[in-house]
């Protein structure tokens, strides 16, 4: 009976619902919310391999993301490249500069890294926000087209999209997940937890450190090359570095470090934000109390939370299978 | 020669304001290495405060900046209280994340009290002199002896007094401190109650030149943090130094290279310095 309700069964659950949400959803304007979801979900697990696994905190990730979105939206707007070339161009071109980058910033270490990040960051908004010629400046960027169709598949419409963006959510869980279970991912969780130590045991943090950063960027640029073509409008804004720590509230809220958190996180608070238009300005108002309570009693985040009390649950399950065990024995001796 | 002096007089009047809210930054840093992504916000608050009591209740432009000032001090200390202390055995992650939160909450917070708008701050200096066939207006010049004053004031706290030295003393050596029965706590909070006093004096005296705006913090914090690494971090005459310093470079970059991207010049510099030496430039060595 029990084996119905496992974690395997509940994943699959959950793919199904997803699956089936353009026909479960009341309308077009739920459906619109949970592709941004999508969306911020992939940036989100981008941070979270690298922030979450390695432990140094990139505020630069944001300025990755405009990179991805602007290259998309320059070269099929004004260079008028097809939507899928532009968008490989796009990871291509934030992969190399995210080995630049990571080349140079990874010398520097905890503190330096994070204010070190941050200014570079803030150097790719600043650009983005200058840079008329190309990047419109503080007008944006318009007209940025939807996917090309795939053969017979087109992308023009809001489901067809919300389909191209969940395919997308679901390969960077499963890449996600492939990372962190090999033995990759246990380096990346070595270097966290000591970086000394694991230099000691012969792991090459540096160069690991460096993998992490550009893989983080890699998914940026893919999620702020599909926020182009799914808003079809990109302003500078989007570069900000407040918009970067949303991305990090996102994760450390649903749970940093954990392959479910992510996406938890992205989906409670961009629903909460929405729901609660009337707080569209003012959401810190209750999502910056929400961090520092999270960041104080839960450093895990609401996954955290939930594989703790399902742990404790099953601790206490077992606990009672053997009392139960214990009793049938001393009955059996008794007789 | 005149745009010479006019900029170089720029420069000092932006540099002593970034020198005061690194030394508070800096301050903080070399107790409880804690990069405070929410100085920029204490800043912020400094000013609306300062604009508030002067234009609801008509109060004096000293004394509505000498009440930002304990208003900030608290917010600052309370923040101590309420969210770094129960962090400081989290990993510095969580710290810099309980910061950004409350940044995050306070420019909100001013939005919903004072609007998202920008307001001017009129102060009573605010006619312009002529020396030497250089014109300079009042306030620049009184922000330059302000900010002058308040580092003497700071340093002869620091140094004369017995909880000065205990801060001191703290900053240098953590261990030590607490072997000769220095209390942490204490000392802790009275640091970050001071580093909101300079946010706020900073914020208070720059804020007639400038504009007050939710969010007027956010480029003023990234310069203190490019001041802090140029001056060592935790070092109190590096901050001072290289806050003028970079006050003056950019005032002159603005001129002479392009207005445009004068606020890329403080991040450019810092890139370039941790590029060629990552460690930060007159690092301490490490206790």
């Amino acid at each position: 009976m029990a084996t119905i309700f496992n974690k395997r069964n509940g994943i699959y659950l959950i793919l199904v619902i997803a699956l089936f949400m353009p026909f479960i959803v009341p309308n077009e304007y739920i459906l619109h919310v949970l592709a941004l979801v999508c969306i911020w979900s992939i940036s989100v697990y981008g941070i979270n391999i690298f922030t979450g696994y390695t432990g140094n905190l990139s505020l630069a990730h944001i300025g990755f993301f405009a990179i991805g979105a602007y290259t998309l939206g320059i070269l099929t707007v004004k260079a008028g490249w097809n939507f899928w070339i532009a968008l490989l161009a796009a990871c291509v071109l934030a992969t190399i500069l995210g080995i630049l980058v990571g080349l140079i910033s990874l010398r520097t270490n905890g503190h330096f890294f994070a204010i070190y990040t941050m200014c570079v960051g803030y150097i790719i908004y600043l650009i983005i926000d200058k840079w008329d010629s190309l990047t419109g400046g503080v007008r944006g960027l318009i007209g940025i087209p939807s996917p090309s169709p795939i053969g017979p598949i087109r992308f023009d419409s809001l489901t067809a999209h919300y389909y191209l963006l969940l395919f997308f959510l679901i390969l960077t869980i499963f890449i996600t997940k492939r990372i962190v279970q090999s033995l990759l991912g246990r380096t990346f969780i070595a270097i966290r937890n000591s970086e000394e130590l694991a230099l000691t045991i012969g792991i090459s943090t540096k160069k690991n450190q460096l993998l992490a950063f550009v893989i983080s960027c890699f998914f940026a640029s893919l999620s702020g090359a599909l926020y182009a073509s799914f808003i079809r409008f990109i302003g500078p804004e989007i570069g900000s570095t407040f918009l970067g720590f949303e991305m990090l509230i996102y994760l450390i809220i649903g749970g940093i470090g954990t392959i479910s958190g992510p996406v938890i996180g992205t989906l409670l608070i961009v629903f909460l934000t929405q729901s609660l238009q009337f707080l569209q300005e003012y959401r810190m108002l209750i999502f910056g109390p929400i961090l520092l309570l999270i960041v104080i009693f839960y450093p895990q985040g609401i996954a955290g939370a939930i594989n703790d009390l399902t742990s404790r649950l099953r601790r206490r399950k077992i606990k009672g299978n053997r009392q139960n065990e214990d009793k049938r024995a001393g009955v059996e001796e008794v007789g | 020669m005149e745009l010479f002096f006019q900029q170089l007089l720029n420069g000092l009047s932006n540099g002593g304001v970034y020198s005061l809210v690194a030394l508070g930054l800096t301050m903080v840093f070399g107790i409880l290495h804690v990069p405070n992504f929410a100085q920029g916000a204490f800043y912020m608050i400094g000013a609306y405060v300062t604009l508030t009591v002067m234009t609801l209740f008509g109060v004096p432009y000293w004394i509505a900046m000498l009440l930002a000032m304990l208003v900030t001090a608290l917010l600052a200390l309370s923040s101590e209280r309420l969210i770094f202390h129960p962090l400081r055995k989290s990993p510095a992650l969580h710290q810099m994340m309980g910061a950004i939160g409350i940044l995050l909450f306070l420019v909100a917070l001013a939005q919903v009290i004072w609007g998202p708008n920008y307001q001017k701050m009129v102060s009573p200096y605010g006619e312009a002199i002529k020396i030497f066939g250089i014109t300079f207006t009042q306030q620049r010049l009184i922000v330059i002896f302000a900010t002058v004053i308040i580092m003497l004031i700071l340093h002869f706290f620091l140094t004369k007094t017995m909880i000065g030295s205990a801060i001191i003393a703290m900053a240098q050596n953590r261990e030590g401190a607490y072997l000769v029965g220095i209390n942490a706590n204490m000392v802790a909070m009275l640091t970050f109650a001071i580093s909101g006093i300079l946010a706020a004096a900073a914020a208070s005296l720059s804020s007639p030149i400038n504009l007050v705006f939710p969010g007027m913090g956010d480029l003023v914090i990234m310069k203190a943090f490019v001041i802090i690494i140029i001056g060592g971090m935790g070092s109190i005459p590096g901050a001072i130094i290289a806050g003028y310093l970079l006050g003056i470079v950019e005032s002159f970059g603005a001129t002479y290279i392009s207005g445009e991207y004068k606020d890329v010049i403080a991040f450019v510099l810092l890139v370039i310095i941790l590029t060629v030496k990552p460690t930060g430039l007159f690092v301490r060595r490490a206790n």
